[in-house]
């Protein structure tokens, strides 16, 4: 309606009344009625439908509570939905989908938000148009796809060299890492030193860390090599395959708010005689923090809310590794159970069994649900300071 | 612009009465099935074939479990009841009371194969060695004469018929170990047997080639011969149960007694069971 009132003013529209009979004008007016009326009904259409998932999925919930009780839902780790007797703790599957969640962030977010900065920052113009649509592509794959590869490539491999894939991916991680831990480590204890033996104190203490970082990482590879992984099936496995789906997500998001900080900021650090290390970590990471955070929250989604990859990839045993922290033992996720559950649970109406899926997905839903609106109250918060 | 905006409201409300417009109801006889998932592959495949060469006859095939399937040839919901187990006696008394006489057809035999890696020098288990494996009272493999290797349990998915077979015929009613690991499909067992050395997985004998190797059970190898002769003790008779026999030469009648044909030996073979009769 607030469109017809602004279109009314608008020089054309009073040009044309003064041309137009009483009855086209009626006619106009009243075909821009229904043209509102029917975008307006397509808009709100999928209001409409958010609004009819929330309720179907709470409704069939609600009776698997009013059966079994809250207790036993969250807090029991004996998934037995099919006996006779049936067993319905979900605490191990909720365990899964934790650690599965939490191993998919620890892989995409360093990854995502240093090709970010990469991208943004480093990279020149030419290039990155180049490299960040390769990137986005990556969000093209089918989810099959990358479960597939998941279990006929990455799982076998995992089992025949996973100890010492292990250790090669934690050196390429750590061994840069661990220079510029050395070399930062090396200047903030010469600082202390008078400025006669600052040079000295710089090479006897990047030394001496230097000699410590080794021997731990060769500690490291030792005990990584040596890992048997029983089966490659298990939470590490669907953990980092979540992970590169959750990067382009990250990459493409926080590339866009590392950007959205601007030349002025970046440029007023330089002129300050900031280097670029200094620009990036103390400028721009702080300025685009909350798109960045934004952008992990979209990633989490993006691993929380998967579930053929999972399904295929996780193992789908519903128990809690030991110790808790185990990555290389089999975990069973919300969203594979209520994938691989539903054939047979479909059609037994009524039974526990049906409900406890959509309790599940109850769960998921009330999930997702508060992280958008932290991501969405972030991003607003973030939008008002800079603009 | 107004008069575009009104054409494509025309447009939209005309495209959603055209569908909304019912399809005329053919006059078809119609055979409903229901019961056993795991019988229901073959009734679909069935069903199929048999609609294919007879455009009059519609048959509609769900598959809500064997007690629901008995429960609605009981109650005169359906035409063909698929059981993977045979009628209890309660369930024969409720449909002779109802004036319903259930009459047993054996459509296929069931068997499973126990798969492990080709490279495992274990040749043979007894059930009892199996279901210690998926209670979790055998974890190595040293302990039945192989490597030093915790055993990798593969199991199907628990709303799978592979699955409620393995439990009646394997475990006894006791529990699947919880470290066990779910897959959803008799392919994707194979798949993580042949490349996993230390697993363990069972499939339908269908499913079994030479990337797995099929252990003998009691010191029976499983194949059609052992399977449908009840040698291989991990085997069991798949039902369709019809009320009274169908009248002789009927849609029903012909239906029923497709798995008699060469052709319904064939689709029993091609799902992964073993067909009663050996042409």
């Amino acid at each position: 309606m607030m469109e017809d009132r602004t279109f009314e003013h608008t020089e054309s529209e009073i040009g044309s009344r003064l041309l137009m009979s009483r009855g086209t004008r009626r006619f106009r007016r009243l075909g821009a009625l229904a043209g509102n009326a029917v975008l307006v009904t397509i808009a709100s259409s999928s209001l409409i439908a958010l609004l009819f998932i929330f309720y179907f999925i709470v409704r069939d919930a609600i009776p698997f509570f009013r059966l079994e009780g809250f207790g036993e839902f969250f807090s029991g780790t004996r998934w037995y939905p099919s006996r006779e007797e049936a067993e319905f703790g979900a605490g191990a599957i909720f365990a899964g989908s934790a650690l599965v969640t939490v191993g998919a962030i620890a892989v995409a977010v360093p990854m995502g938000v240093f090709a970010a900065l990469c991208l943004s920052d480093i990279l020149p113009f030419s290039l990155r148009q180049v490299v960040k649509p390769v990137i986005e592509m990556l969000a093209a794959i089918p989810s099959v796809v990358y479960g597939f590869f998941a279990l006929v490539i990455f799982a076998p491999l995992l089992q025949r060299q996973g100890g010492g894939m292990l250790s090669i991916g934690a050196l390429i991680v750590l061994v840069p890492l661990s220079l510029i831990g050395v070399a930062v480590a090396g200047d903030l204890i010469s600082a202390h030193v008078s400025e006669r033996g600052r040079p000295a104190a710089r090479v006897a203490s990047v030394v001496v860390l230097l000699s410590v970082v080794t021997y731990a990482l060769f500690e490291l590879h030792r005990f990584l090599g040596g890992l048997q992984i029983a089966s490659g099936t298990n939470a590490l496995n669907a953990s980092i395959i979540l992970g590169i789906m959750a990067l382009p997500t990250i990459v493409s998001v926080s590339e866009d708010a590392l950007n959205a900080v601007g030349r002025e900021l970046r440029e007023g650090s330089y002129a300050l005689g900031a280097t670029r290390a200094e620009t990036l970590m103390k400028v721009i990471i702080p300025a685009a923090r909350s798109g960045i955070f934004a952008a992990v929250i979209l990633g989490v989604m993006r691993a929380i809310g998967e579930t053929m990859v999972v399904w295929m990839a996780s193992g789908n045993a519903a128990r809690i590794p030991e110790p808790w922290f185990n990555l290389l033992e089999p975990v069973r996720t919300l969203t594979a159970t209520i994938a691989g559950d539903m054939g047979e649970a479909d059609h037994v109406t009524g039974s526990a069994r049906y409900h406890v899926l959509f309790a599940m997905a109850a769960c998921l839903l009330a999930f997702a649900f508060i992280a958008n609106l932290a991501s969405e109250l972030i991003i607003r918060r973030a939008r008002k300071r800079l603009g | 612009m107004s008069r575009s905006r009104i054409i494509t409201a025309l447009a939209i409300i005309a495209v959603a009465g055209w569908s909304m417009i019912p399809a005329a109801a053919l006059a078809q006889q119609k055979i409903i099935i229901d019961g056993s998932t795991t019988v229901g592959p073959i009734a679909k495949a069935f069903a199929e074939y048999y609609m294919s060469l007879n455009k009059d006859v519609n048959i509609t095939v769900s598959e809500s479990g064997s007690g629901n399937g008995a429960k609605s040839l009981i109650n005169g919901m359906c035409d063909i009841a698929d059981m993977s187990r045979f009628m209890k006696d309660t369930e024969f008394k409720a449909a002779v009371e109802k004036g319903r006489t259930p009459v047993a057809h054996v459509v296929a035999v069931d068997g499973l194969a126990i798969v492990v890696h080709p490279s495992s020098p274990i040749n043979g288990l007894t059930v009892e060695q199996v279901r210690g494996i998926y209670t979790g009272a055998i974890t190595n493999w040293k302990e039945l004469g192989g490597p030093d290797v915790a055993i990798v349990m593969i199991s199907r998915d628990t709303n799978s018929g592979t699955y409620e077979t393995f439990e009646e015929l394997v475990m006894n009613k006791e529990k699947i170990h919880e470290k066990a690991e779910y897959v959803g499909s008799n392919g994707a067992i194979r798949q993580r047997v042949q490349s996993t050395p230390a697993a363990i997985g069972y499939v339908g004998l269908g499913f079994v080639d030479r990337s797995v190797k099929a252990l003998e059970i009691g010191g029976v190898a499983p194949d059609m011969n052992t399977v449908s002769s009840g040698i291989y003790p991990v085997a069991r008779p798949l039902f369709m149960f019809t009320n009274g026999y169908p009248k002789l030469g009927s849609h029903l009648h012909r239906f029923i007694t497709l798995y008699l044909s060469p052709k319904g030996q064939e689709i029993v073979e091609e799902i992964g069971f073993v067909p009663v009769t050996r042409y």
